[in-house]
């Protein structure tokens, strides 16, 4: 069975991702099961979603815990631990990242042994986390990398999934699920099949009995400000809001009571100021000013800027 | 026949198109709402003839609902959760008008705390109401289910609604490949429903679901809606003979998996249950006979055949996802009570887990499955166990340590 999970953001297509690989194979005869997981946060947020694909029925069900394939499409998630990248990754996995870097220096900071490849840069100074076309791409390189997807099978995906966006959207992403496809062409098959856990000799669980907690401890209580603080929810933005002063008429609360994480203040003179430290981008700000005084700009272009490395 | 991938939400929506749902009342909540958006796209295009009406609770949608049923015509609606929860009083409530509709609900874990993941604690909250309760195991159960439930909850023998169930996510966002019914071929099975003397006539004036102030005409109606429950055993049957006939597919009251020459027996409900079937298919290729009853139907609770399928197994391994509080696993003291005092009964052992979705790997069952040999060997079952690991608390205690940062005194 093939076990490939897809790793990103809300709003770059991961689910996309994950229904065009899974019709993929099943135009190529194979039984499918796909299915994305996400949790209340939507734009921005991490999110995965993941595809089994085997030539007999499907009993496995829920997340997959030991995948074959991950795909990353940004690269900003493999450090945090509750985006839960690397989990399950062994030797046999397979990566295959959104990222300038090369892989072999991938390889080097994750030390798991597993082989990494990389999405080929397209052009220098593009958002790459939010190209629209990320989740076909992602997709088009896993139909490769698994070996067994023909192009023409890839090509049925595509229409099977995102006709309904019309012809131009649909073309767009085709181009870019190809384009992927092609450029994997040397890896082909990469991907091994893993096999099914086996009844004999497994890992016993650590099972432990739970005792009662004093319930002041056991209640599902946050105390004070220092998590939402600490919880640094900008890392998730892939557009960034950026005021223009000239522009702000200082109304003094629209974007302030309007942005979700109260991550607008408002100065003694009206001015407002993003804390971008917590800022999600979800640009709901960009929306609801009046004169129109809030751009979203490419968070990676305005990270580059910021530190010309 | 073609098959194509559809999500168990998808599936869903199918069933009540195929059924030609007429009125559906809705309220959306995750992880339903793909079903109302789905249907109310087929309506308003035109592909799905029917009306669908938002109301403003689940409270209302399940009144409406029953309301709707009570002049004749074919209701679907669905819920979540917390959804389900608020419309207790309805559930409970229009049971006992004995009239046929359907409600699916997309189980999701109760609050506190809030999840969005599944277990059947939900669904469970509903158990006692009168309404019948079909679970379903894969996205083709749910379509086909719907079918079922329908003929089921509007056979005159009957008369009630029904609840037909599919676990969040693991169903309802999951896709897999579905066989829908042909039209016609849902039309045979299901023909339109015939109402009887329930269609609504403002000419001729009824009451409905009268009240009584007498415990013995009291006693008698909630008996008769018990008994009509029972009833559905009989005739569930039948439809589940016509529908293999009209589609080929079987859904039997209670599924036996490898288990004629099965020691020992895995009992779960749901879509979780396909990964004790895998775990089955693993023990049986390292030598171990075991095998997976899971019961579709919930409500009314097969007793007769659980008895013919688990009476002289050595072991029967319960995993409950929901829990009782104060108590442990519904399905389990289910079982105990159908089981206790029969000849050749086995050792019964209860797992809770997979609250709130949370995974039981291969391990957990390959370990199950141990404890279950070593208890029949004993003729004693180990105590019962909330499946938790040490892994698990330590990760808990690294946020239980974060969300106290702030207070002084840490235990
Ligand atoms: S409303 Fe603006 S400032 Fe607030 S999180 Fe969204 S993008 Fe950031
Ligand atoms: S909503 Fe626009 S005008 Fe008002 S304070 Fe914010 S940026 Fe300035």
């Amino acid at each position: 069975m093939f076990r490939i999970r897809f790793h990103g953001r809300g709003g770059q297509g991961i689910k996309t991702a994950s229904q065009i690989l899974g019709s993929a194979f099943f135009r190529s005869g194979f039984e499918v099961q796909d299915a994305p997981r996400y949790g209340a946060e939507r734009r921005g947020a991490p999110i995965f979603a993941y595809v089994r694909a085997d030539r007999s029925p499907i009993h496995e069900r829920g997340v997959i815990l030991r995948p074959d394939l991950v795909v990353v499409a940004d690269e900003s998630l493999v450090p945090i631990p509750a985006a839960g990248v690397l989990q399950g990754v062994t030797s046999n996995t397979l990566l295959l990242v959104n990222s300038p870097q090369t892989p072999e220096l991938w390889q080097q900071r994750l030390k798991l042994g597993a082989p990494v490849l990389c999405l080929p840069v397209e052009s220098e100074g593009e958002d790459r986390a939010g190209l629209p076309h990320i989740g076909a791409t992602c997709a088009g390189a896993a139909a490769r990398l698994v070996g067994v997807v023909a192009r023409e099978s890839l090509v049925q995906a595509v229409e099977d999934e995102l006709a309904k966006l019309g012809a131009d959207e649909l073309e767009f992403n085709l181009d870019h699920a190809l384009a992927a496809f092609d450029a994997f062409s040397r890896h082909a098959g990469r991907v091994q099949e893993g096999a099914a856990i086996e009844a004999g000799g497994y890992a016993r669980p650590e099972w432990i009995d739970l005792e009662p907690d004093a319930a002041l401890f056991a209640a599902p209580d946050v105390e004070g400000a220092a998590t939402s603080e600490g919880a640094k929810t900008g890392l998730w933005r892939t557009l960034r809001p950026v005021i223009d002063y000239e522009r702000c008429n200082r109304c003094s609360w629209i974007c302030s009571t309007l942005c979700p994480d109260g991550a607008i203040r408002v100065e003694a003179d009206h001015t407002p100021r993003v804390d971008y430290d917590h800022c999600k981008g979800c640009m709901v700000c960009v929306a609801v000013c009046p004169p129109h005084a809030i751009a979203a700009v490419s968070e990676a272009g305005a990270r580059a800027e910021e530190s010309p490395a | 026949m073609t098959r194509q991938l559809l999500t168990g939400n998808g599936a869903a929506a199918w069933g009540a198109r195929l059924a030609r749902a007429d009125y559906v009342p809705a309220f959306p909540i995750t992880p339903q709402t793909e079903i109302i958006e789905t249907l109310a796209e087929w309506i308003d295009r035109g592909e799905m003839a029917g009306r669908l009406t938002t109301l403003e609770s689940e409270h209302s949608m399940i009144t409406a609902a029953a309301a709707a049923a009570a002049t004749g015509v074919r209701v679907f609606t669905a819920t979540s959760s917390q959804g389900l929860l608020y419309g207790l009083e309805m559930i409970y409530t229009v049971a006992g008008w004995r009239v046929p509709f359907l409600l699916v609900n997309v189980s999701r874990g109760l609050a506190t705390p809030i999840t969005l993941e599944p277990d059947h604690t939900d669904v469970l909250a509903a158990r006692d109401s009168g309404f019948l309760q079909v679970h379903c195991a894969t996205c083709q159960e749910i379509v086909d289910t719907v079918l079922i439930a329908y003929r089921l909850a509007e056979d005159p023998r009957i008369r009630l609604p029904a609840i037909v169930n599919q676990d969040g996510f693991y169903l309802s966002f999951t896709r897999e490949a579905v066989e829908l019914p042909a039209p016609e071929a849902a039309q045979r099975f299901l023909p339109a429903f015939d109402p009887e003397a329930i269609r609504f006539r403002a000419s001729r004036p009824l009451s409905q679901a009268c009240a009584v102030l007498g415990a013995s005409s009291y006693s008698y109606f909630r008996y008769e809606t018990h008994l009509a429950s029972l009833k559905a055993l009989d005739v569930y049957d039948e439809i589940a003979e016509a529908f293999e006939q009209e589609f080929g597919r079987r859904w039997p009251p209670v599924e036996a998996y490898r288990c004629d020459d099965a020691e020992i027996v895995f009992f779960m409900i749901g879509a979780f249950a396909t990964k004790a079937r895998e775990a089955v298919d693993r023990l049986r290729d390292a030598g171990v006979a075991v095998g997976l009853v899971r019961p579709r139907l919930v409500r009314p609770w097969p007793a007769g055949e659980l008895r013919r399928t688990l009476l002289r197994k050595r072991a029967v391994v319960v995993v409950d996802q929901n829990l009782s509080m104060g108590s442990g696993g519904v399905l389990h003291a289910e079982l105990a009570a159908t089981l206790y005092g029969q000849p050749g009964a086995p050792v019964l052992l209860s797992f809770v887990g997979a609250l709130g979705g949370r995974d039981i790997p291969p391990e957990e069952f390959f370990e199950m499955a141990r404890l279950a040999r070593e208890a029949a060997e004993k003729g004693e079952a180990p105590a019962p166990r909330l499946l938790y690991t040490a892994q698990e608390l330590r990760e808990m205690r690294k946020l239980q340590a974060v969300a106290h940062a702030e207070r002084k005194e840490l235990p």
